[in-house]
């Protein structure tokens, strides 16, 4: 290559090169429009904005600069679908291209619904809009604090409401109800309210109301801020919301304590109407003084027909007395009727005594066992029937197992005469032919025995050599030279004195007399 | 209530006490004078502290006064005070 510097392609600088990519694309796309969903979003301390765009396949960086981010009408949030407007330019520090922001929608209000949905589900679960934790409206607040604008119909009707009804002193925490900062500023007010201390130079309400005119679904947005729903739900105060129209919900309605379908609606939960209070104060007060004196006349009253139904002394002796005559009189008659009474008890107690005299009982018995008697004897006679009776019906049971009893013996007895006749001539015909197969084989046995005796082979020439100790000699390796022998032929035996003579070979230790004699006894 | 055991000073606690509260005593009051079920001694007792809840909350209602008042922030957004507010500019 570097032998060949000739070349009619251009040499550019790295910058120059960037410069020109940077103009072919700002050129080209100085001012696009994007659908997309919104990536990793960071706010900067400087104020500028960075995020990512995004669909499934690709991404896109982006930047919002502080002044175009200020005006914005909405926080961008990760996962969010937007439109976003600006030109693509060059960042040739890194060799990246991006998109400048000048102005991000929503795209569509759907988006911002299950924005809001997600976000609405996330706090419940949480447990921010409890029932348990809203807390109940005093009946007639001192102070109410309201955060709302401090100008336009949303305080006027609130003040105007509330002046009508029961006049209140109104502390005003004036806040921005639409715009980026509305949520922070809502929030600082909620919680400002409620860092007052009891006491303090300015007054602790002891009510809030947080109050804003209807809108779009962009104008309300801060009210479904969660810091701001955290605040309302953190609020020691009891809270009313009264934010857009009775259609409008923001989450911040589902936080607080009570929700106003308007900012009019609000005041009238605020407060009760003091007239109708006055009227009623006097009513009670009425009531008050009239049932004590009505309930001091009837006590009077009661005090007087008392007294009138006090009996005099006379009333009070006059029926004892009376009682006293009436006992006297009956007194008399009532000891006749106990003697009576206790005679008629007598006579039936002597009746019931003669009932029960010895001589009645015996009687009694004496008829009872004669009864007796008579059912002996009757009872012994049809015992004595009933046995005889039994008696002839076993005889002739007797007689019929009898008879079978003698068939059945003369049966058995012929039958076993007969296999006595067919046994009785074995025996006899088995021990003869035991003996006669025994004899046969002693025969056999002595011829064996015959051809096994040494003899025989001495007779045919061999003769046996035995050694001073009289063991057998079996191999010439085992005599030595002048030992003397005994040799023994069919007829007889002759020592002998061993001499010179060829000696076996080592390696063939088997001379062939030898061998004939140890295979022929030793088999 | 605590009414019949206090009866000599009636309006000690009367005082201090919210409207809803009060009001509320007066009707139990008037509830239970109305019924006729008090010892005489205890009635007595009874309407002179109804008479003093009723003055309390007269004097709740006549005190009423619209007092409408603005809250100044500082630079680092703390309340630093109040002005008075005129919306109706």
């Amino acid at each position: 290559m570097f032998d060949e510097p000739v070349s009619n392609v251009p040499e550019w600088s790295v910058s120059e090169l960037s410069g020109a990519l940077r103009r072919t694309l700002e050129d080209a796309y100085g001012h696009v429009r994007v659908r997309a969903e919104l990536g990793k979003v960071t706010v900067h301390g400087s104020g500028h904005v960075y995020l990512d765009l995004k669909d499934d396949r690709a991404c896109l960086a982006g930047v919002i600069w502080r002044g175009a981010a200020s005006k914005m009408r909405f926080r961008p949030e990760m996962g969010m679908e937007v439109i976003a407007t600006g030109k693509i330019t060059t960042f040739p520090g890194q060799s990246k291209y991006q998109l400048i922001i000048e102005t991000l929608e929503p795209a569509g209000v759907g988006a911002l619904l299950a924005q809001i949905e997600e976000r609405k589900k996330r706090l419940a679960a949480e447990g921010l809009f409890d029932e348990a934790r809203k807390q109940l409206l005093p009946y007639l607040p001192a102070v109410i604090g309201v955060v709302t604008s401090p100008t336009g119909a949303v305080i006027r009707d609130i003040l105007h409401r509330l002046s009508d009804r029961f006049p209140r002193h109104v502390l005003v925490w004036p806040v921005r109800v639409q715009g980026d900062t509305c949520a922070a500023e809502v929030t600082a007010a909620i919680r400002g309210f409620n860092a007052l201390p009891e006491g303090g130079p300015i007054p602790r309400p002891d009510l809030l109301i947080v109050a804003r005119g209807g809108g779009s679904i962009e104008d309300l947005w801060g009210f479904n801020d969660e810091q701001v729903v955290r605040a309302a739900a953190d609020s020691g105060i009891p809270l009313i919301s009264a934010v857009g129209h009775e259609t409008d919900w923001t989450l911040i309605d589902y936080a607080a304590d009570r929700r106003a379908p308007t900012p009019t609606g609000a005041a009238e939960m605020a407060v009760p109407v003091r007239s109708e209070l006055m009227a009623s104060v006097g009513d009670l007060g009425r009531r008050v003084l009239g049932a004590l004196m009505r309930h001091l006349d009837r006590r009077r009253a009661d005090l007087r027909s008392a007294a009138r139904a006090l009996p005099g002394p006379e009333d009070l002796l006059a029926t004892p007395r009376q009682r006293l005559d009436l006992a006297g009189g009956k007194l008399a008659h009532a000891l006749v009727v106990n003697s009576r009474k206790h005679e008629a008890r007598l006579a039936e107690a002597s009746r019931r005594l003669a009932r029960l005299s010895p001589q009645a009982r015996l009687a009694g018995m004496r008829a009872k066992l004669d009864g007796l008697e008579k059912r002996l004897a009757a009872a012994q006679a049809a015992n004595l029937r009933a046995e005889r009776q039994r008696i002839a019906q076993r005889r002739e049971r007797l007689a019929a197992l009898g008879e079978r009893r003698d068939r059945a013996m003369l049966v058995l007895i012929g039958k076993r005469r007969e296999r006595l006749e067919r046994i009785d001539d074995r025996p006899q015909r088995a021990v003869a032919a035991g003996v006669q197969r025994r004899a046969e084989m002693l025969g056999r046995f002595n011829q064996l025995l015959e051809s096994y005796n040494y003899r025989r082979v001495l007779e045919r020439g061999y003769a046996l050599v035995h050694g001073p100790d009289g063991h057998l000699v079996r191999e010439a390796a085992h005599v030595a030279l002048g030992t003397t022998v005994e040799i023994e032929f069919a007829d007889g035996k002759v020592k002998a004195v061993t001499g010179e003579g060829p000696r076996p070979r080592p390696a063939r230790p088997k001379a062939p007399e030898p061998v004939g004699q140890g295979t022929l006894f030793g088999g | 209530m605590t009414d019949a055991a206090q009866p000599t000073a009636p309006a000690a606690d009367i005082a201090a006490m919210p409207f809803e509260a009060a009001l509320a005593e007066l009707e139990e009051i008037v509830g239970r004078l109305e019924r006729g079920n008090v010892a005489l001694e205890d009635s007595i007792a009874i309407y002179e502290r109804g008479e003093a809840l009723k003055k309390h909350c007269e004097g709740l209602l006549r005190k009423a006064e619209a007092r409408v008042e603005k809250i100044t922030l500082s630079a680092d957004g703390r309340p630093r005070g109040v002005e008075p507010l005129d919306v109706d500019r």
